[in-house]
């Protein structure tokens, strides 16, 4: 469902696209220019973020849903006018279907955690299984383990190929009637591969399984229809979307957050409070309890504007581009190997590679030196890189605002780092 | 910032040709631990001449997998506490952590720590810190181990 958007021809000038974000032209030590690839472990932020977080604080700062007065009443529009903005930026009609959390994992735990305590047949029990694969970050591992842990279910999963795609040829004897959920990511942050979501959604609508989708990495770089991949939720976090730290969102089909029980209880959730037991609000209020990241709300709300300004498919496109000029540098290099699909083909903008004889840690230090910010380590994906028979990676994750200079400056950084460890 | 000070030649000599790496026989006591941000990890063996306190370190092998700066102080820690008194290499352990944790102003002793000395450049990375520290910590807790085993019975009664 990704390759049409390779042809999207859109564009923008990323040059004036850079000069929204402060951060990009700060120097660092001995004065050279960052050159930011660590996009995937979080973004950087445009000033029109920035600006709506400090006009929040500094003009408009109430709590939300319970004042009386001018500001509670400023703070609630602008929250809700958040929420419903973030629900067009991914296809859902709904805004009641967007529940704000602190990022994608606690998203992911929300679900993993009420299916442990809902009544009737969503209930995950003895005898049922979570399907997920094993290219997951480990926020959509760890909730489903916990999960069959204290329920008595058995966790399966999805292998991969050795190009690091899904290995889908089993995908009907392990997706079965025993399947209550299947959980997925939508485009991988270490591998950087597209998940055939809708595929795999069919599949488990089909032996009325609950489809999960961890879009952490998606909704950043793809234009997203929550509804049309077919899922019944969909978590990804703000501050990897150009968003601030401390938001996330869970999309959910409304028929479920209104069926299913309660998270975290507390202010806001509730209907009435008695001693002896209370009822609870209507979605997305039932999965809010206390006060929300209000500022970071908007933020995101910002972010979401930001990024359709730009127009998502000319995002993709860009980052299409980049990465395919990724992979020929990193192919350029003797020596250096690629985790995940070599050629920029249902691929996000990960890239993780190996440098033989060079531990990742000492590579990113390396790069470092040089002004390149690149992630080193298992990205949260130790399944993942036992895959591959390695025990961590070096990452390149480039963004609406990579430029191919930039790239020049990492393949150029990685050749210094093969010389300096003699490996050359 | 210059690497050279990060990279010293023997750190980078240690990594290359690491000392007394490989599991060995006879041990009192095995760890494992791992850098859970990075990934890093090292199984370690210590064999005391004695299982007290006032014994002598006889032998420490290991297992690691890891940058240039874990592998290497595992190395150089091995060169230095075998056949030193435990108390000895507990002293060498707390003066290589301060070392480390004293953000590059603290002045090595090149008498006690030798080759460890090579280190102090690393103390200025506060992301590499935990990688040079990632083995000391390992035999630390495997002395502890080794230590307490005869008197485990009073400790947990």
């Amino acid at each position: 469902m990704t390759t049409g958007m390779i042809a999207a021809t859109v564009g923008y000038d990323v040059e004036r696209v850079r000069a929204d974000f402060p951060i990009l032209a700060r120097r660092l030590a001995d004065d050279r220019p960052l050159v930011y690839l660590d996009s995937a472990n979080t973004s950087q932020k445009p000033e029109q973020v920035l600006r709506a977080l400090d006009e929040h604080y500094r003009w408009r700062n109430s709590n939300v849903g319970r004042a009386v007065h001018q500001l509670g009443d400023a703070a609630t529009a602008d929250y809700e006018a958040a929420r419903a903005t973030v629900a067009t930026f991914v296809g859902a009609t709904d805004p009641a279907e967007v529940v704000f959390t602190k990022n994608a994992s606690e998203s992911l735990n929300l679900v993993a955690g009420v299916l442990a305590w809902a009544d009737g047949a969503r209930r995950v029990g003895p005898g049922d299984e979570v399907v997920i694969t094993e290219m997951e970050h480990h926020s959509n591992i760890v909730p489903w383990q916990l999960l069959c842990e204290r329920t008595g279910a058995t966790l399966r999963w999805l292998g991969l190929t050795d190009e690091g795609r899904l290995d889908l040829s089993g995908v009907d004897a392990l997706i079965t009637e025993r399947t209550k959920v299947v959980s997925v990511a939508w485009v991988s942050n270490m591998l950087g591969t597209v998940n055939p979501v809708a595929d795999i959604a069919r599949r488990a609508h089909e032996v009325g399984a609950l489809v999960v989708v961890d879009g952490s990495q998606a909704v950043p770089q793809l234009p997203v229809d929550v509804a049309g991949a077919g899922a019944d939720f969909v978590a990804f976090t703000g501050h990897k979307m150009v968003g601030p730290t401390g938001i996330g969102v869970l999309w959910g089909r409304r028929e479920l957050l209104e069926e299913l029980p309660p998270f975290l209880g507390g202010g806001s959730m509730i209907e009435t409070v008695r001693m002896e037991s209370s009822t609870w609000a209507p979605p997305p209020a039932k999965y809010e309890a206390g006060t929300p990241p209000i500022a970071e709300a908007i933020g995101l709300g910002a972010a979401a504007d930001y990024l359709s300004g730009l127009g998502m498919a000319a995002v993709a496109a860009h980052e299409h581009a980049i990465t395919a000029y990724t992979l020929e540098g990193l192919r350029s290099i003797s020596g250096v190997s690629v985790l995940g699909p070599t050629e920029a083909v249902d691929r996000g903008g990960a890239v993780s590679f190996v440098v033989d004889g060079v531990h990742p840690h000492d590579v990113s230090q390396v790069l470092d030196s040089y002004g390149v910010a690149v992630r080193a380590g298992h990205h949260c994906a130790k399944p993942a890189h036992r895959r591959f028979g390695v025990q961590s990676s070096t990452r390149a994750s480039a963004y609406l605002y990579t430029t191919k200079t930039e790239i020049d400056t990492l393949v150029d950084g990685i050749h210094r780092v093969r010389k300096y460890f003699k490996v050359a | 910032m210059s690497l050279d000070a990060l990279y010293q030649e023997i750190i980078l000599d240690h990594y290359r040709r690491p000392h007394h790496a490989g599991l060995r026989e006879p041990y009192d006591a095995e760890t494992r631990h791992v850098n859970p941000t990075c990934g890093d990890e090292i199984t370690l063996r210590v064999h005391l001449s004695g299982t007290t306190a006032g014994d002598t370190v006889a032998d420490v092998s290991y297992d690691a997998e890891g940058c240039s700066i874990s592998q290497a102080s595992v190395s150089v820690m091995s060169d230095l506490v075998i056949g030193k008194p435990v108390a000895d290499a507990m002293t060498l352990h707390d003066e290589f952590l301060t070392l480390m944790q004293g953000r590059g102003a603290v002045e090595p002793d090149e008498d006690t720590l030798e080759d460890a000395v090579a280190f102090a450049g690393v103390a200025k990375f506060p992301a590499r810190i935990k990688c040079a520290l990632l083995g000391w910590m390992a035999w630390k807790d495997a002395v502890a181990q080794a230590t307490r085993a005869p008197t485990s019975k009073e400790e947990t009664a």
